[in-house]
């Protein structure tokens, strides 16, 4: 009885839960604020490398050369992020 | 209660099928809203788990035997402290916390993924449902936590003396939350294969869960070694047992995991490898839940025989077969972005470091399951033991930590020898000077591979050190800041980095205890009566008198009785009073036979009660086990005296007797270990974690970017903040 009452009680609480984005679904978010956020992580990834390799190279780790060639790619790689950002404005 | 318990168990188990399949058909029909749907499914599975889990709480706390688990594992004499762990000692009240705990951890990893790998996530909603679904699938088919029993019993059977202890409180829980954080990076993993988005999106997501869940387990696995060296009577931390070395395999292929998937977010390559490993290390995080409960193998640590050892077997079954499955149907999509530049690169030696961690897994894994394998292969059930491991493990544990202190000065892509040889310099020069105040100071040379790991603990120390030191150097002459504030700002805006480091120097300062204690550690077993005296290395141990208490055990467990010691140790001039005892518990188990009132103190359980004084060049450490032998019969004479005199007569019986043993004790066993260096494993840990904690602390600086301006200005600019 106890254990009947309860499964009720505790399904209908879970279904008004669960079922809330299915009354409302113009209220998701949209699709490219998915993409916006994985774009800003890339890129919050890529400025982590670039600082990486600028301290790398002046901790005398990364030759002068390596680290023009590494920089130069890696800030290629960076503007080619926060282009795709600006289009997804 | 229980029936409500048991009802947010199956409204949970209709949860999980729900959120599994409402997510799947989201993405697969592109209706976001099932999507979300799914997700709030699983909120409310942690909601519902929540309440089962503080309704079980509620019946241990107030000792209601009607509950099944609360009348195996605890009573009322329990210590309230105790009461509220018993939960775990238990296999269904296990099974409770481990799918709560992942429903908590699933919750937070989607709330954080809402708007963002909006095609991965719903496939890690499923995974995640599937996996909490299977949990929850044991507790409601074969072991409810809340199943009751007819007619409730006056007296539980009380928690098992060897897991009062505080460390006992939180080691399951923090090895539990090891085990199932690693849950995420594997089910976002699964989604990444699904989808065929194999590059580092869904490692960037799931990466600080994964360090979350390392670090738990690590935890967990310090403070299991802890209750071993302070509770079992021993005096080690580490026995080698198939419990211990379960948790440790899946915090070893973690560790190469955490490496490997740098390698994937810098420069696209170790795909395959980066799956296969977090696929690994959730088997073998489920492979150690299901060893502490199957009792399939002989430990210590095995509280218990399992009745899903064959549910528990199909389900790992599954996620490998699932696992290697995808991974092989992916393999196109898995294919690097990048080829190794050199072989003097950082990521030639994390590929190296994953290769000696994956051998020492290994190793590990056949140590643990050669019983099994060799039952299964002869019919004789054979076992190795820690010599075995300790040969294989030993030279890999000191490439390790060689491979720790070589990593940090390696830069990405490549490093010419002649920068190598100039980061190392300093380094080697500290290992050298360590050699030479080793040989000419200590004994050290008496055990060569001791000798190597702490030249090798030298030379990781000094690694760190000049990195710190070489790092706030930089930054003092890029910003003009003082040093001490150029070296927090340094770590603060490089938390990764340093984290990382610090990890490395705690993890190298616990292999120092580790070396020093099990290679030159004094150990002596003696039996003595009072007033005799015995001596181990510099100390003198004398046994002054017994004691016997009656309910007033020093840690508090709730022994009704405690018998031991009174010790006066020298050390030259340094004198100091140890106290080891043992605590007899009422023996509950009648299977051989009814045990009488008085005589169950003497035939229950009993567990040490250690005595040891820390300290950081050695530790001190005694065990007790007194014999009461001779008590047993008298304890059973009695009872048949006063079979119905009353608990009063039978409670001034039981008194009479342990004052009996303190007025005359026969000779005592003692156990003396002087332990050298054994308190920088818990530093050492303590500095591990204190290091991931730096590590995975989300970083300001993203916050701060607001800028919009040409691409390269703007490049310039918001790095230049950081």
């Amino acid at each position: 009885m106890e254990f009947g009452l309860a499964v009720i009680l505790l399904l209908a609480l879970v279904a008004l839960i669960v079922m809330g984005p299915l009354r409302r679904p113009g209220q998701l978010e949209r699709r490219d604020e998915a993409r916006r956020a994985e774009l800003e992580a890339a890129k919050e990834a890529k400025y982590r490398e670039i600082r990486d390799a600028e301290l790398d190279r002046r901790m005398g780790k990364l030759s002068e050369a390596d680290w023009r060639a590494t920089d130069r790619e890696l800030r290629a790689e960076a503007v080619e992020i926060l282009r795709e950002l600006d289009k997804l404005r | 209660m229980a029936g409500v318990g048991s009802a947010c168990l199956v409204v949970a188990l209709l949860g999980a099928v729900y959120a599994a399949g409402a997510s799947l058909y989201g993405v697969r029909a592109g209706r976001a809203e099932f999507v979300a749907s799914g997700r709030r499914a699983i909120y409310c599975m942690a909601g519902l788990l929540a309440c089962a889990m503080g309704l079980l709480e509620a019946a241990f706390l107030r000792s209601d035997f009607s509950f099944a688990v609360v009348a195996e594992a605890s009573s009322t004499d329990t210590p309230t402290f105790y009461k509220v762990t018993a939960m775990w000692a238990t296999q269904d009240g296990s099974l409770l916390l481990w799918a709560f705990l992942l429903t908590v951890f699933a919750s937070a990893v989607l709330y954080v993924t809402r708007r963002s790998l909006r095609a991965i996530a719903p496939y890690a909603t499923a995974v995640l449902a599937v996996v909490a679904g299977f949990f929850l699938l044991l507790m409601v088919a074969w072991e409810n936590p809340f199943s009751t029993l007819t007619r409730a019993p006056v007296e539980g059977n009380g928690l098992n003396p060897l897991l009062r202890h505080p460390a006992m409180m939180v080691h399951p829980p923090l090895l539990y939350t090891g085990y199932v954080g690693f849950s995420i990076p594997f089910a976002f993993a699964i989604g990444a294969l699904v989808t065929r988005r194999t590059g580092a999106d869904w490692i960037r997501v799931t990466r600080r869960f994964a360090l979350v869940a390392w670090t738990f387990l690590g935890a967990g696995i310090m403070l299991g070694a802890l209750w071993s060296y302070t509770e079992l009577g021993w005096g080690g931390y580490w026995a080698w047992d198939p419990v211990e070395n379960a948790s440790l395999m899946p915090w070893l292929v973690g560790t190469a995991f955490l490496h490997s998937i740098m390698v994937q977010e810098k420069r696209g390559m170790l795909k395959v490898w980066n799956v296969s490993l977090v696929c690994g290390t959730f088997a073998l995080a489920l492979l150690g839940t299901f060893l502490v409960r199957s009792g399939i193998l002989d430990s210590i640590h095995a509280f218990g025989a399992s009745t899903i050892g064959v549910q528990f077997l199909t389900f790992i079954a599954l996620v490998c077969v699932v696992s290697v499955g995808l991974i092989i149907s992916r393999l196109p999509d898995l294919r690097s972005e990048a080829r190794l530049d050199s072989l003097l690169s950082r990521e030639a030696f994390f590929l190296l470091n994953n290769l000696v961690l994956l051998g020492l897994a290994l190793v590990i894994f056949w140590g643990t399951f050669f019983p099994l394998i060799s039952e299964a292969l002869t019919g004789h059930k054979a076992s190795v033991g820690p010599p075995w491991f300790d040969r294989l493990a030993t030279p890999l544990a000191l490439v390790l930590v060689l491979l720790a202190g070589i990593g940090p000065v390696v830069a990405w892509r490549r490093i010419t020898p002649r920068n190598l040889r100039r980061a190392l310099l300093l380094p080697l020069a500290a290992t050298g000077t360590a050699l030479l105040a080793l040989l000419a100071l200590t004994n050290a040379a008496d055990s060569p591979p001791s000798l190597a790991m702490f030249c090798f603990v030298a030379f990781v120390l000094g690694v760190v050190a000049q990195e710190f030191w070489r790092g706030a150097r930089a930054r003092r002459v890029m910003t003009g800041e003082p040093l001490p504030r150029a070296l927090l700002r340094l770590a603060g805006r490089n938390r990764r980095r340093y984290g990382g480091y610090l990890v490395h120097a705690g993890i190298a300062v616990l292999f120092l205890g580790v070396a020093a204690s099990s290679a030159f550690v004094q150990q002596r077993d003696v039996r003595l009566r009072p007033g005799q005296s015995a001596r181990i290395g510099d100390y003198r141990v004398t046994y002054q008198r017994a004691t016997a208490d009656l309910g007033a055990d020093r840690a508090g467990t709730g022994a009704p009785i405690s018998i031991g010691a009174v010790l006066r140790v020298r050390k030259g001039d340094e004198r100091t009073r140890m106290l080891p005892a043992r605590n007899f518990y009422p023996a509950r188990d009648a299977s051989q036979g009814p045990i009488g009132p008085i005589s169950q103190f003497f035939e229950g359980e009993a567990n040490s009660e250690v005595d040891l004084r820390w300290g950081l060049r050695r530790d001190f450490w005694t065990a007790i086990r007194p014999d009461t032998t001779s008590l047993v019969p008298i304890a059973r004479r009695l009872d048949a005296r006063l079979a119905g005199a009353g608990t009063e007569a039978q409670a001034r019986a039981v008194a009479a007797l342990t004052e009996v043993y303190r007025r005359d004790p026969p000779p005592a066993a003692f156990r003396l270990i002087v332990s050298p260096l054994v308190a920088w494993i818990w530093i050492g840990g303590g500095i591990a974690v204190l290091g991931a904690l730096v590590a995975m602390w989300p970083s300001p600086e993203a916050r701060l970017r607001r800028v919009t301006s040409t691409y390269a200005a703007r490049l310039g600019r918001e790095l230049s903040r950081a």
